[in-house]
């Protein structure tokens, strides 16, 4: 992977007339509840280290109170650490001055607000294009750079309205319009779309999936809600009374949680919607050569394997079993076309299909299911039991 | 016996020493309006050039003219037909009943006052709202300068600058402002910190928040605070009138020192009507041009 776009640095954020003194807490190891009935004291953050790479949807998921709004705003000092560093693109953000930290804010990173936070006095086009007003770019080129994302985000015909007039998908459309208007590399989403009903919510979890597929944009993305998090999450970071518990793509969190933290968050995820045949697809197989019939036999026979994937050039063609073989072998030493003949065109899979829809393929399939890209490689193959021990919640590994 | 009168008369402090407190206090102020007086005077001319000069346009433009632009006002501000009907009827009769002319001073020197309380009244109100160590050193002065009976106050003010328009002027300034800096105050306070937080992270400046948001999500309670400073601009025309502020407080004044009851009720029924033809006026232009800022945030 890339360098890390965003870094941070043993981050602490301590809330309060003393950080000083909480700090000194911090490090003799007392809990969060400790401290603050010892000195009144809340900690925010505690030893944050992060890094977010160029590119990548990350996604900082918690409960309420777990410190992810304060982590976030530490991306574009809206919030100032108590210590610790932060860097953006190798820019330490606690060296930079007022201004700046403006500029920085205007070009680098935009941001998206759980309640919209649009201005009821201004209407669309304008509330969009105000990260370019406020960088003192001309009328027609603020409307013209407005008008184009009002397009992409399906809200043509509305540059007149104002956010009063407007649904709660819609005003967030418009949030989500004016964050990528000023074509910063960074885009922060503050639970953006949890004030959102579930279906609109689904809706712009998907334009956003796929604007992202597009822009390519590194995009931190807070959100209370698993599924929302596995859904737009490349990687993810599980957050806890303000500590990281653990950082990893979705199967990690998922098939191997770090804690007990992490394996209550996991317990109710709807396992099948998530992971994809890749998470579960095992390499271990046996590949036959369709020009090398004699060694099929015997390679199944060393491998000590009912059933063998005849690949040709590359390219799957089938499967074939131990039993067939042999019981062509009975009479005469099979030739190319007899193997051919045994082949049997059974399903396959992708590596990108979710489970759920991988699941009746791999249950009524007699062998393990083969895995194959689009260019017909076989990748992998889908075992019956790797499938339901991971449904049914207890991996064996 | 003990002697216990001091029980029943409180043991104020001699008399003599009142007195020299009071001499070497009011010796002091004499002095310094003495001294300064005219300096401070000379920095008020370009008020009085201008609140001579506005009386006078009002005075010298035909009346059907001045008619004209105050129902147009009207109009446009409200768009309200029956509230231009109003306007017009009741400054025709207050034409017809002769106070004409001194409705038109009045009308000069409550625009002036609202407009020198504008000025001076919302920059006031923003340091405010930026700091709570001054909120907390002018919301005392704001209680003086609204509680004290109007007359204590005329006094050093006639002490310096004698009779006149512009120590009335100040006079009603001093009484009207503090509503428009308490209000913008409160109004930039109450501003969405969502909204405000949105723009700082857009990376707008402290002079672009002010601009972009504080002021326009602030401006319905800037506006209320507007309309009371007119109102008690309106209220304390009779009472600086007595320091030579002429218009329909002067006819008020004429009437309670002779008794004169029908005077005294046409010239204040005068008063009422412009106070409420500003009070209608502004806000129904205000709640028209205000409306998306009401019932704002998700649909």
């Amino acid at each position: 992977m890339a360098d890390a776009l965003i870094r941070v640095e043993n981050l602490y954020k301590i809330f309060g007339d003393n950080p000083e003194r909480a700090m000194k807490l911090v490090r003799d190891g007392f809990s969060k509840d400790e401290i603050l009935t010892r000195s009144n004291q809340t900690v925010g953050l505690r030893d944050i280290n992060l890094e977010i790479y160029n590119g990548e949807v990350f996604v900082i998921m918690g409960l309420s109170g777990s410190g992810k709004s304060t982590l976030i705003r530490h991306f574009n000092r809206l919030i100032d650490p108590t210590t610790g560093s932060i860097f953006v693109d190798n820019t330490d953000l606690m060296q930079l001055d007022q201004n700046d930290l403006a500029l920085f804010r205007q070009q680098k990173i935009s941001m998206v607000f759980q309640r919209f936070a649009l201005m009821p006095h201004r209407n669309v086009i304008d509330n969009i294009a105000y990260g370019l007003k406020v960088q003192n770019l001309p009328r027609d080129e603020r409307y013209e750079r407005s008008q184009n994302w009002i397009d992409i985000v399906g809200l043509s015909g509305y540059e007149n309205h104002y956010p009063s007039q407007l649904s709660g998908g819609q005003q967030q459309r418009v949030g989500l319009a004016r964050a990528l208007c000023t074509d910063a590399e960074v885009l922060l989403m503050d639970e953006a779309f949890s004030a959102l009903d579930p279906l609109i919510r689904a809706n712009l979890q998907g334009q956003l999936m796929d604007l992202q597929k597009r822009l390519k944009k590194t995009i931190v993305f807070i959100t209370h809600d698993l599924d929302e998090a596995l859904l737009v999450g490349d990687r993810i970071a599980i957050l806890k009374d303000g500590m990281i518990l653990q950082v990893g793509e979705a199967k990690d969190i998922l098939l191997e949680p770090a804690d007990e933290h992490v394996e209550a968050f996991v317990r109710n995820v709807n396992r099948a919607r998530v992971l994809t045949v890749k998470d579960i697809m095992k390499d271990k197989l046996v590949r036959i050569d369709p020009s090398n019939t004699g060694g099929a036999l015997q390679q199944l026979q060393k491998n000590e394997s009912d059933i063998g994937y005849v690949v040709e050039k590359d390219s799957y063609k089938g499967v074939v079993t131990r039993a067939s073989i042999e019981r062509g072998q009975a009479g005469s030493v099979a030739a190319e076309s007899q193997l051919n003949e045994l082949v049997i065109k059974g399903p396959t899979l992708r590596n990108s299909t979710i489970l759920q829809d991988a699941l009746a393929t791999t249950m009524e399939s007699e062998f393990p299911v083969p895995v194959i890209c689009e260019q017909g490689k076989i990748e992998g193959i889908v075992h019956r039991k790797d499938l339901l021990e991971v449904l049914s919640g207890n991996p064996a590994s | 016996m003990i002697d216990l009168t001091w029980l029943w008369n409180f043991p104020a402090m001699d008399r003599e020493v009142l007195v020299a407190i009071r001499k070497t206090l009011d010796n002091g102020y004499r002095t310094f309006s003495r001294n300064y007086g005219e300096l401070i005077e000379t920095l008020f001319e370009p008020l009085l050039f201008f609140l001579v000069w506005f009386e006078k346009l009002l005075l010298n433009t035909p009346w059907i003219v001045i008619l004209a632009i105050l129902v147009a006002l009207t109009y446009f501000g409200s768009r309200s037909v029956k509230l231009s009907i109003g306007v017009l009827l009741s400054f025709l009769l207050i034409g017809y009943f002769g106070m004409w002319d001194n409705t038109m001073r009045t009308l000069s020197i409550i625009t002036v006052a609202t407009l020198l309380s504008v000025i001076v009244g919302i920059p006031i109100g923003i340091l405010m709202a930026r700091s709570d160590r001054l909120q907390s050193v002018i919301t005392p002065i704001l209680d003086v300068m609204q509680t004290m009976p109007a007359f204590v106050y005329l006094i050093p003010v006639v002490m310096l600058l004698g009779i006149g328009k512009v120590p009335g002027i100040i006079a009603v300034v001093i009484y009207a402002i503090p509503p428009v800096i308490r209000l913008t105050n409160l109004g930039i306070r109450l501003v969405d910190k969502d909204v405000l937080e949105a723009s700082t992270a857009f990376g707008a400046s402290r002079q672009q928040r002010l601009m972009d948001v504080q002021l326009p999500l602030a401006l319905p309670t800037i506006m209320a605070g507007i309309n009371q400073t007119i109102m008690m601009a309106l209220s304390m025309v009779v009472i600086a009138s007595m320091i030579g502020v002429s218009g329909l407080g002067q006819p008020v004044l004429k009437s309670i020192t002779n008794q004169y009851f029908t005077m005294g009720l046409f010239n204040g029924l005068a008063i009422v009507a412009i106070a409420i033809m500003f009070d209608r006026v502004s806000q129904a232009y205000a709640k028209r041009n205000l409306k998306h800022l009401e019932s704002l945030q998700n649909g």
